[in-house]
C-alpha cells in the first residue's frame, strides 16, 4: 500500500505519465451570497487520469456531491476552472454519464426502453441500439427483465437499469454519486464487482462518490479524502490494485492497510464535521 | 368488487331507490321531479328517436374542443409558471381563489369577443377547465423527483424537451386529477353557456324543455349529461389506477 499526499504540480500528463481526463483548479462552490453564503467547496485541485477509477470519500456534508455536480456541469463553480478533455466546462459536456444515488429510472418505460432512451433520443441506428441494448442487458443481468417496469424490480435492479442506461451511451467519463447507498451489504459487493467489470470493459474514467471506506478501497486506483465542510481534498491514497480485481480483494492483507489509512485521516475530519453539526 | 366499490354502489343505488319511492308515492311532485326510472325511459326514447343527436354532437364537440384547449393550454401555462418560482408566488393566490370569481357573469364580453356561436361557448368552457389543469400541473411538477430533472440535464435537454420527455410522463399520474377536473368543469362551462348563448346543443335543449314544462325531455337530457360525465370520469379513474399500479406509486 502506498499513501501519498497529492502534488500541486499541474501537467498535461498526470502522475505516471497518463493523460489527464478532467482537471479542477481552484474550484470553490458557495451556495447563496458569495460573502455570507454556505461554502460547500474550498479550493479543489484535482486531476482525473484517463481510464482510472477514482473515489472520493469524506464526512457527511463535506461537499462530495457538490464536487460531482460541478464536475458534471450540473452546477457552476463559484470560482476556479474545470476542464474535461482539455476543454473548459460550460454546462454538461458531451461524453459524461452520471449515476445518481436516488432511483432515476423512468417509471413509465420498460427496462429496455429505459436503457435505450438516450440512444433513441440521439437518433442512433436501430440496429446499433439493439446491439448496445443487448450488451447492456447481459452485462447487468437484466435479460429476463427487459419487458418489466422499474416498479416490478428491486432497488438494486433499478440501480442496474440506471447504470446500464448510462453505459449504453458509451460515456468516456462516468460519475457515480453514492450509487449503492440504498442497497444492502451483499448487493453492494456484487454491484461493486459489476461496476469493476464495466470499468474494465469500457475503459472509461470513473469518479465514485461514496461514504463507504471499504467500497472506496475495493474499487479504486486512487482515493481522495475530503475535509469537513468547506470540502477540499486533503489527501490521496493510491491502492496499487491490479486492474483485474473484484470484491475478493478485501481478503488481501494490504486491503486492511488501505482502509486503516483512510480512516486515520477521515476520523479527524468526521469529528470536525460532528462539531460543525454535520453528523457523520 | 372491492368493499369500498360495493359500498359506493350501495350509496348511489340507495339514493336512486329512495328518490324512486319518493316520486312514485307522490311525496315529491311530478311537476318538480320525475322518478329516476321515468328519466331513464325518457332518455331511452330520446336516444332512439335520434331527435337529440345533433344537439348531443354539438355539445360534445364543444366540450372536446374546450377540454383539449384546457388540458394542453393548462399544461403549457402550468409548466411555464413552474419554471419561474417568483411568478408562481405572485400568481398562486389568484389561482387559489379563481373559482370564487363569478366570471360567468361576463358572458356578454365573450359574445362581443367571439360572437354568438361556438367560439364564445368554448371560451367559457376553457375558462372553467383551464385553471384546474394549471393548478394540477403545478402540483404534479412539484412531485417530480429532482433526480429525474437532473437526469434530463445530464442528457443535455432544453427546458421544453425536458418538460415533454421527462416532466410530463413523470407527472402524468398526478395530472390525471387535473384532467378529470378539466373535463368536468369544461362540461359545466359548455352546458351552462349553451343555456344562455346558444340556439342548439344539450344546454339549449334542456333550457328549451324547461321553458316548455317538458319535464320528461329535460330530465332525460340531464340524466344523459350525468351518466356521460360519470362514465368518462370512471374510465379515467380506472386508467389512473392502472397506471399508478404499473408505476408502483
Amino acid at each position: 500500500m502506498t499513501a501519498a499526499f497529492r502534488s500541486d504540480a499541474v501537467a498535461a500528463l498526470g502522475d505516471g505519465g497518463i493523460p489527464v481526463h478532467a482537471r479542477m483548479r481552484g474550484v470553490t462552490r458557495i451556495y447563496g451570497d458569495p460573502a455570507s453564503g454556505v461554502r460547500a467547496l474550498a479550493e479543489i485541485d484535482l486531476d482525473l487520469r484517463r481510464g482510472e477509477f477514482y473515489s472520493v470519500i469524506g464526512p457527511s456534508g463535506c461537499g462530495k456531491s457538490t464536487l460531482l455536480d460541478v464536475l458534471a456541469g450540473l452546477s457552476r463553480p463559484t470560482t476556479g476552472t474545470i476542464e474535461f478533455e482539455a476543454r473548459v466546462l460550460d454546462g454538461v459536456p458531451d461524453g459524461i454519464g452520471v449515476v445518481f444515488q436516488e432511483d432515476a429510472s423512468f417509471a413509465w418505460l420498460t427496462v429496455s426502453d429505459n436503457i435505450a432512451f438516450g440512444l433513441r433520443r440521439a437518433g442512433v441506428d436501430p440496429a446499433e441500439v439493439a446491439r448496445r441494448l443487448d450488451y447492456a442487458l447481459r452485462l447487468m443481468g437484466l435479460v429476463d427483465f427487459a419487458k418489466s417496469y422499474p416498479a416490478q424490480l428491486s432497488g438494486g435492479m433499478r440501480q442496474r437499469v440506471c447504470i446500464a442506461r448510462t453505459l449504453v451511451m458509451q460515456p468516456r467519463m462516468i460519475l457515480l454519486d453514492e450509487p449503492f447507498g440504498a442497497l444492502d451489504a451483499q448487493t453492494r459487493l456484487i454491484m461493486g464487482d459489476e461496476l469493476l467489470k464495466v470499468w474494465r470493459e469500457t475503459g472509461a474514467t470513473v469518479l465514485l462518490i461514496t461514504h463507504a471506506l471499504d467500497e472506496a478501497a475495493m474499487l479504486s486506483d486512487r482515493i481522495g479524502i475530503m475535509s469537513a465542510r468547506p470540502g477540499r481534498i486533503i489527501e490521496e491514497v493510491v491502492t496499487h490494485w491490479p486492474r483485474e480485481r473484484d470484491s475478493r480483494i478485501a481478503a488481501e492483507h494490504s486491503f486492511g492497510d488501505v482502509t486503516t489509512r483512510l480512516w486515520s485521516v477521515l476520523r479527524e475530519e468526521s469529528l470536525k464535521s460532528v462539531r460543525q453539526g454535520g453528523g457523520v | 368488487m372491492s368493499r369500498v366499490s360495493a359500498l359506493r354502489l350501495l350509496v348511489v343505488g340507495g339514493f336512486v331507490v329512495a328518490l324512486e319511492v319518493l316520486c312514485r308515492t307522490g311525496i315529491i311532485s311530478k311537476l318538480v321531479l320525475i322518478a329516476p326510472s321515468d328519466m331513464a325511459i325518457h332518455l331511452f326514447r330520446i336516444l332512439m328517436s335520434r331527435k337529440a343527436d345533433a344537439d348531443i354532437l354539438e355539445s360534445l364537440t364543444n366540450v372536446v374542443i374546450a377540454v383539449l384547449l384546457s388540458v394542453i393550454g393548462g399544461f403549457a401555462v402550468g409548466a411555464a409558471i413552474h419554471s419561474f418560482p417568483r411568478l408562481r408566488r405572485a400568481i398562486d393566490p389568484f389561482l387559489a381563489s379563481y373559482y370564487a370569481l363569478p366570471f360567468f357573469a361576463f358572458y356578454p364580453l365573450f359574445i362581443v369577443l367571439f360572437g354568438l356561436g361556438r367560439g364564445a361557448i368554448v371560451a367559457i368552457g376553457v375558462l372553467f377547465g383551464i385553471v384546474a389543469m394549471i393548478i394540477s400541473t403545478l402540483t404534479a411538477f412539484d412531485r417530480i423527483p429532482r433526480v429525474l430533472v437532473r437526469t434530463a440535464s445530464i442528457y443535455r435537454m432544453g427546458p421544453i424537451e425536458a418538460a415533454l420527455r421527462v416532466k410530463l410522463p413523470s407527472a402524468i399520474p398526478y395530472l390525471f386529477t387535473g384532467f378529470k377536473l378539466a373535463i368536468a368543469y369544461a362540461f359545466i362551462g359548455v352546458i351552462a353557456a349553451e343555456f344562455i348563448m346558444a340556439t342548439s346543443g344539450l344546454g339549449y335543449s334542456i333550457s328549451y324543455a324547461f321553458n316548455n314544462f317538458d319535464n320528461g325531455t329535460m330530465y332525460g337530457l340531464m340524466l344523459f349529461v350525468i351518466v356521460f360525465v360519470t362514465a368518462i370520469n370512471a374510465i379515467f379513474h380506472i386508467m389512473e389506477r392502472r397506471l399508478l399500479r404499473r408505476w408502483g406509486r
